[in-house]
């Protein structure tokens, strides 16, 4: 792990122009639950420059915009989330995914921007993240931009970002009364692992009736996907048995896993329709109770 | 390679350390410091052997590196007692038997703390759950779940 350089800038912009200068050696370290891994076993090679940004405020900030709105840094920590005084009522969806990302230690430190970046299929922020609507803020040198989260992972390991961008915020929507969402994922053990498949659903219900639906699935696919066929099966329904089932059709039909140990082709898909079907349930329990 | 300077606080004493910007706080701890309660288990945040607390949040320390704790608040298994008087959890895993080789044990006991301090009282799903990213191969967590409930019922007890 020699010749590697520590940088913690205080702004964005000495952010981007460290990455910059370090011309693609540079590495954003969040929680660093990821990066330290590598750089332990060796994958982060001499000359790297680790850009910390934990000292830059708008990165470990989380802002109630009212309404159900949030903005939270790319580093906020899931156990910081977790301790929000309303961040829980308004998208248990999108806090229970973040939460579930490794140990309560792990929760002291990693972030969704860092599972966002690791770009890993099986993140299981992302799919939470991706049926919210959520809106990623971008920086870079040529300025800021904003876009869906679900165009930032472009593979395994690949992202949409340019050379020098830096992931700076997550945006949650407002959601009218009566929306919730909901994330499940399927592992083989109880606690702490990767998700086979993962499913999350945003919705809103008005008079028993779905009026607006996203379902994302994590895991099944090379990037997370947004099914928007799914959220259209349940929109203008009552969520009975037929909608669910035709969303967790659509659901079956846009998967294209591997096929590996932990999973077969046959049984992720087939998942993912059961866990369409249980966490919309979930999110039409939590949209009617509050 | 420059070493980098940092000034934490570490159990309450102002600490100051040169370290190189890719060590761990971990390493700085056992090899600079003599800090060697902190364990060193998988390397990689998996078996929670080298739990400390960084500013209030739990953490592993290997996953943390060095140059990060400028400024800022560490706690160690060594400040869980105070001088010879053992903290309760200390003395209940001892009752209990809740270790054996003991090389797990500081990131228990600094995991449980932490989880006494915002809850005193778990159910034991929630003690198993909080306690999931520290491993044990000798107890079989049994009879540190166990534990840790009695701490969470003497604490409860000692408010009344």
């Amino acid at each position: 792990m020699n010749g590697i350089e520590y940088s913690a800038p205080r702004t964005i912009d000495e952010a981007v122009g460290a990455l910059v200068a370090a011309k693609g050696a540079g590495r954003i370290l969040a929680g660093g639950t990821d990066l330290l891994v590598q750089m332990r076993a060796g994958f982060v090679k001499p000359g790297s420059i680790i850009v910390d940004i934990k000292k830059i405020a708008e990165m470990t900030t989380i802002e109630d915009k009212g309404g159900g709105s949030f903005k939270f840094g790319a580093a906020v920590s899931g156990m910081q989330l977790h301790d929000h005084p309303t961040f829980k009522k308004a998208w248990p969806g999108v806090l229970e995914a973040i939460n579930l990302i490794g140990s309560k230690q792990i929760q002291g430190r990693a972030s969704a921007g860092g599972n966002l970046c690791n770009a890993s299929p099986a993140a299981d922020s992302v799919p939470a993240l991706v049926a919210a609507g959520a809106i990623v803020t971008v920086q870079g040198p040529k300025g800021r931009r904003e876009v869906a989260v679900e165009k930032i992972p472009a593979g395994p390991g690949r992202m949409t970002l340019e050379p020098g961008e830096i992931v700076v915020s997550f945006t949650l929507p407002a959601r009218p009364a009566g929306s919730s969402d909901a994330y499940l994922r399927l592992i083989p053990r109880t606690e702490m692992d990767i998700a086979v498949v993962g499913c999350g659903v945003n919705l809103t219900m008005k008079g028993g009736t779905c009026t607006a639906a996203r379902v994302s699935l994590g895991a099944v696919a090379p990037t997370v996907l947004l099914v928007e066929a799914a959220g259209k099966a349940l929109v203008g329904s009552k969520l009975d048995a037929e909608a669910l089932e035709a969303a967790a059709a659509a659901c079956r039909a846009v998967c294209k896993p591997i096929d590996d140990k932990r999973g077969t082709i046959v049984y992720r898909t087939k998942i993912a329709g059961v866990l369409c079907k249980r966490a919309t349930t979930i999110a039409a329990q939590r949209a009617g109770k509050k | 390679m420059s070493k980098m300077h940092v000034s934490t606080t570490i159990n309450g004493e102002p600490t100051e350390f040169l370290c190189d910007p890719s060590q761990a706080v971990l390493d700085v701890l056992r090899d600079q410091l003599g800090l060697t309660g902190t364990k060193e288990g998988c390397g990689s945040g998996d078996c929670g052997a080298c739990t400390i607390m960084l500013d209030d949040r739990m953490v592993c320390s290997c996953l943390v590196l060095a140059a990060e704790a400028e400024g800022k608040k560490i706690e160690t298994i060594e400040g869980m007692a105070n001088g010879d008087q053992l903290h309760a959890l200390q003395k209940k895993f001892i009752e209990f038997a809740a270790l054996q080789c003991g090389i797990c044990t500081p990131g228990f006991l600094v995991a449980s703390r932490a989880l006494l301090e915002r809850n005193n009282n778990p159910t034991e799903t929630e003690v198993r759950y909080w306690l999931a990213g520290n491993l044990c191969r000798c107890t079989g967590y049994d009879k540190i779940v166990r534990a840790v409930m009695d701490v969470a019922a003497d604490m409860r007890g000692a408010s009344k």
